[in-house]
């Protein structure tokens, strides 16, 4: 039974998490760690929550914890944002390696410098190598129900790999929305009792973690990351698709919105995708065939997907919210042009936007509606919207 | 209703705008409706300008971006008319809510769409006993737009309110709002 709520993302994630209930979370508890988690140590003051909630000294050592205490045989999660999950990095590729299915909840902000903390998703996109499975909210219904089904793709045997559900910082974790959420029961239910998997607290049957891994085996494990991750898209699926059952909310890789017949269509995450649906919304009624696919998965990456979806275009926008410096575009953009290399012939181009949470305006998403229908646009190079330089 | 109002609020911090620019976007999820309430962070110092936005809509809202185009533009502190745009965007089917003790008339040159004042800081004084009009302006708001229903905003009110303060702070937050939902008025009238 959902329940109508006013809550921000960064309130709807602490609710996640409260039903969740999971048996640790560090965590760093000064910024940039957000008001997540200081909602979620309320629950555990409280305790309405029976989680052990260990407060560290730096980010490094939240990612340490986590990875300690979930290879012991604990359900773990965490949080951070922006310099503090570029803090846990070596950390993060280890949690990964080990195939410890540790959910951690990251608030989209940008890394420092210049030193600022809002919107832009260079934190996330810098780990996008590191073996996590990424998924992109929309807005706080999403963070919340991204969070939930992090759970259960992170712990599946078939997968057996950390999650990191994200969502726009300030814009989407500081805005107070309507959302839905699910009774503690039925979320409970959906996850599942945890059931730990080789726990090094199972003194009667010894594992190392962690070991020395040289030339003879390094590259085997590698590979069977890669191949749990590919795994993973089938699990992304039925997760989605039994959440939809019961919340009436499935999810997929990603939201085809009006592109079936679109000529023109955009390609973006988070919370940017909803002003681009209400432009589009708009063009509509005049007309114009364009749409917008919002990518909720980023890793793994679902490029026959994302193909068959927007293939048939005559061209397309790809919005980075992050700087690649490579010159050529941000980082989702060659991930999308070499999904459709060879196989469509639309024109993909790509804009990075919103750098520092730099608002992203309807008129902007219609300046590039206007470039992709009047074909002016280089494909060779980004295109910095709004920059004033 | 119009399907989608879309509410802009300029003050100073620690007036209130974050505040109360969530609380109307919750009063309207309690009542029913779609609703998103979010402040425009800057540099978060006492004193400086700063923005919030609330969109109110019967159908999902799926903006995530400033209000650029409003419906209704709420001014708690008259002397940011100038240094800042507070007009921007308005429209002449608009309507603006100005936090002040002058006539109406002395503004409405500057703007287009229909001009309201209200003294909110003085209501807030008589009645809470603090300079912070945020709450006589969510009353103001509740008269201009006829969106939301001031009985049921009110037990909101009285329910949230007695969670963080005492019993007189939470009477004299309703009493300033009943007020200045009584005393707002337009153009000329």
């Amino acid at each position: 039974m959902n329940k109508v709520v006013a809550l921000t993302g960064n309130e709807a994630a602490a609710e996640a998490m409260r039903q969740i209930n999971p048996d640790v979370v560090a965590a760093y508890p000064i910024t940039p760690q957000t008001e997540l988690m200081h909602k979620f140590s309320d629950f555990v003051a409280d305790a309405v929550v029976k989680t052990e909630m260990i407060l560290v000294e730096s980010e490094h050592s939240a990612m340490s914890a986590c990875i300690g205490a979930c290879a012991a045989g604990a359900r773990v999660m965490t949080a951070t944002s922006a310099n503090g999950l570029a803090f846990m990095w070596e950390v993060v590729y280890i949690a990964a390696s080990l195939r410890l299915p540790i959910v951690m909840t990251v608030v989209n902000r940008a890394l420092s410098g210049p030193i600022n903390i809002h919107c832009d998703h260079s934190d996330t996109m810098g780990c996008r190598d590191s073996g996590w499975i990424q998924l992109y909210g929309e807005n706080p219904q999403e963070a919340y129900d991204n969070i939930i089904q992090a759970i259960r793709i992170a712990e599946h045997p078939d997968v057996r790999l950390p999650v990191m559900p994200t969502f726009d910082g300030f814009i989407i974790s500081h805005t107070l929305e309507r959302l839905e959420i699910l009774s503690d029961e039925e979320v409970g239910k959906f996850i599942g009792a945890w059931k730990p998997v080789h726990p090094l607290l199972d003194i009667a049957h010894p594992v190392t973690y962690g070991p020395l891994d040289l030339q003879d085996y390094y590259f085997e494990h590698k590979k069977g990351q890669a191949e749990a991750m590919k795994r993973a898209k089938g699990v992304v699926l039925a997760v989605g698709k039994e959440y939809g059952a019961l919340s009436g909310r499935e999810y997929g890789f990603f939201e085809e919105y009006k592109t079936r017949d679109a000529e023109q269509i955009i390609l973006c995450l988070g919370s940017a995708s909803g002003t681009v649906k209400s432009v589009v919304d708009g063009l509509r009624e005049k007309g114009r065939r364009t749409g917008v696919l919002k990518l909720r998965m980023f890793r793994p990456f679902p490029a026959e997907e994302i193909l068959s979806a927007i293939g048939h275009a005559k061209s397309i926008a790809v919005l980075d919210r992050a700087e690649g410096f490579s010159g050529l575009g941000g980082p989702l953009f060659p991930e999308v042009r070499s999904a459709l290399y060879g196989r469509s012939d639309a024109k993909v181009i790509n804009y990075v936007y919103g750098l520092g949470g730099r608002d992203l305006s309807p008129e902007m998403i219609l300046s590039v509606f206007d470039d992709l229908e009047e074909g002016r646009i280089t494909d060779r190079e980004a295109v910095h919207l709004g920059v004033r330089i | 209703m119009k399907k989608l109002t879309e509410i802009r609020w300029h003050g100073r911090g620690g007036q209130g705008v974050k505040t109360a620019c969530e609380f109307v976007a919750a009063v309207a999820i309690n009542e029913g409706k779609f609703s998103q309430g979010f402040p425009d962070y800057g540099p978060e110092r006492s004193g400086a300008p700063m923005r919030g936005f609330t969109r109110i809509s019967s159908n999902l809202i799926r903006e995530h971006c400033a209000v650029y185009h409003p419906d209704l533009v709420l001014v708690l502190d008259e002397s940011l008319i100038g240094p800042e745009d507070v007009c921007e965007g308005l429209t002449d089917a608009g309507s603006l809510i100005i936090n002040t003790k002058r006539p109406a008339a002395e503004f409405k040159k500057s703007c287009k769409g229909t001009v309201w004042t209200i003294d909110a800081t003085g209501i807030a004084l008589n009645e809470i006993g603090r300079p912070i009009p945020n709450m006589p302006m969510v009353g103001a708001l509740i008269r201009v737009t006829g969106l939301l229903n001031l009985e049921s905003l009110l037990e909101d009110v009285r329910r949230d309110f007695s969670k963080k303060f005492d019993q007189k702070t939470v009477e004299g937050n309703i009493r300033a709002i009943r007020k200045a939902y009584d005393e707002v008025k337009k153009n000329g009238s």
